[in-house]
């Protein structure tokens, strides 16, 4: 009862929130020309437009598709690195300081480097996804490996198992909470990266959808395209959410 | 003669510190153990007791000197002792993404034993072990003294020719332990396995034991002999007394 009221509560704030910044916009929109601050009812007739016209929306999935794509090829490269490290131990002398590297360079820079090398966009924007991506799921998986209780590995061991089995009944298990993680983090990123990707020489995608509103200066349509994306995360993030609470379900709650 | 069932000779184990340093943990452990003996191994916490007990289950090897179980060595011929060597830990070591049945049954997942078979046997080892009606509940859903008895199941499912218990009731508090040390008991004589209980309890290994190994530090015997049968309560204290002088000397 308790948590359903605060939950209550903290949707309550979320909407008070929310409601001011909406009276502000509207209010600023009747002061400042509408290329600058458009209003409430210009600003959803725009998203609806976009929602409803495949036409628009083909875009938003185009990119969803580029990065679900670039993160499950990140994740399977990282998750290799992260279990070679984690399973020969030499390897990590090697591997981290290159991933420490890889992890310093911008997304910027990443973006400059895959013009000059690809000629191909969509190979552009893949590799760009790629580069920034992989890192993060490397790491939090070594580190969810490297997490493993000595005690458990020994249990485990005095019943000989094959390595094959040492994996999935040990070390996959233990690690589902680091690869959970791993994805929360990147869904966003790769969100935010595909835009910065999808700006140089894309002509589908989101990104390429902002770039046009910007030289067009439709204020509506960059707010419409970024609210799908939003909307887009929100979705990811529940969904991670609802895996997280399902897979985790053996956890005691901290409620 | 008695065959010996575990034969360990004059083993040394030395731990590396760094570049130069080295951590004798054991040094000229020499015992032996025949088929169906229930051994106790005392002695001071830090002893080395724990090492010995990871050597025997073949997790770690030896620095010098032997182990031979069933005249093989349990670290080199690792596999052979599937389900040959059961294992009870001090702590519960339960995977906590598996319920209590999962968790019994782990051992015999690895042997692929169908998924009926394992959980009959299972089953059956969780419910003589009081655990009827917490087959599905997760190791956190679990009292101390509960887990500890899943993780006894899930060492008796695989029915092992040898049973090693490290410590295996020392964290819990006296009622818990005393009623796992009876079930143990029962069970042990029930089974008549080969028995190697590692404490730090003098009157545990007196009660559970036929024989006491006490051993001093770094790890080596200081005292290996048969518990004697005790008349009265005052001899069981006499004989504890100079158990624990042996143990406080560091020599017999």
């Amino acid at each position: 009862m308790l948590e359903r009221l605060k939950k209550i509560q903290l949707k309550k704030g979320g909407f008070i929130s929310f409601g001011i910044i909406l009276i502000a916009w509207e209010t600023s929109s009747h002061f400042v020309p509408p290329y600058l601050i458009p209003d409430l009812s210009t600003l959803l007739d725009k998203f609806l437009e976009v929602l409803t016209s495949w036409k628009l929306m083909r875009h938003v999935f185009i990119t969803v598709l580029r990065v679900i794509i670039a993160l499950t090829i990140s994740f399977v490269f990282g998750a290799t690195l992260s279990i070679l490290m984690g399973f020969v131990r030499k390897s990590e002398d090697y591997i981290l300081p290159v991933l420490h590297f890889v992890m310093g360079v911008p997304a910027l820079s990443w973006v400059v480097m895959a013009i000059i090398w690809f000629p191909n966009i969509e190979s552009r924007i893949l590799f760009i996804l790629v580069a920034c991506c992989f890192p993060n799921y490397t790491l939090e998986m070594y580190d969810g490996i490297k997490g493993i209780q000595k005690d458990l590995m020994d249990m485990l061991q005095s019943f000989r198992p094959t390595r094959l089995q040492l994996f999935s009944k040990l070390i996959l298990p233990s690690i589902v909470p680091a690869i959970l993680t791993s994805w929360k983090i990147n869904v966003g990123y790769a969100t935010r990266v595909a835009m910065v990707a999808e700006l140089v020489g894309a002509t589908t995608g989101v990104g390429f959808q902002l770039l046009s509103s910007q030289e067009m200066f439709d204020m509506p349509g960059a707010i419409a395209w970024t609210l799908m994306l939003i909307v887009f995360l929100l979705i990811s993030q529940f969904s991670l959410e609802k895996a997280e609470r399902y897979l985790l379900r053996y956890r005691p709650s901290t409620n | 003669m008695e065959k010996k069932i575990i034969v360990v000779d004059n083993v040394k184990k030395i731990y590396k510190i760094g570049r130069k340093q080295d951590f004798v943990v054991a040094d000229g452990l020499s015992f032996q153990v025949s088929k169906g003996e229930v051994v106790c191994i005392v002695g001071k916490t830090g002893c080395g007791k724990s090492t010995c007990f990871n050597m025997l289950l073949g997790i770690e090897p030896t620095t010098e000197g032997t182990i031979r179980i069933e005249g093989r060595d349990p670290y080199k011929d690792f596999n052979y002792f599937q389900t040959k060597i059961g294992a009870i830990f001090q702590t519960d070591r339960l995977l906590p993404w598996r319920s209590s049945l999962e968790n019994a049954v782990i051992g015999l997942e690895l042997v692929e034993k169908s998924k009926e078979a394992r959980e009959e046997i299972a089953l059956k080892w969780l419910h003589r072990l009081g655990l009827e009606g917490f087959e599905e509940v997760y190791p956190y859903q679990l009292s101390g003294g509960m887990r500890q008895r899943v993780g006894m199941a899930r060492a008796f499912t695989v029915n092992p020719d040898i049973l090693l218990a490290d410590e295996a009731f020392g964290h819990l508090d006296q009622v818990t332990s005393n009623q796992l040390r009876e079930i143990f008991l029962e069970l042990i004589k029930e089974t008549g396995k080969t028995c190697l209980v590692v404490t730090h309890d003098i009157r545990e290994a007196i009660e559970i034991g036929n024989r006491i190994i006490v051993l001093g530090k770094p790890c080596r015997n200081l005292l290996d002999e048969k518990i004697p049968e005790f008349s009265s309560e005052k001899e069981k204290g006499e004989y504890e007394e100079r158990i624990f002088s042996v143990i406080d000397r560091g020599e017999v």
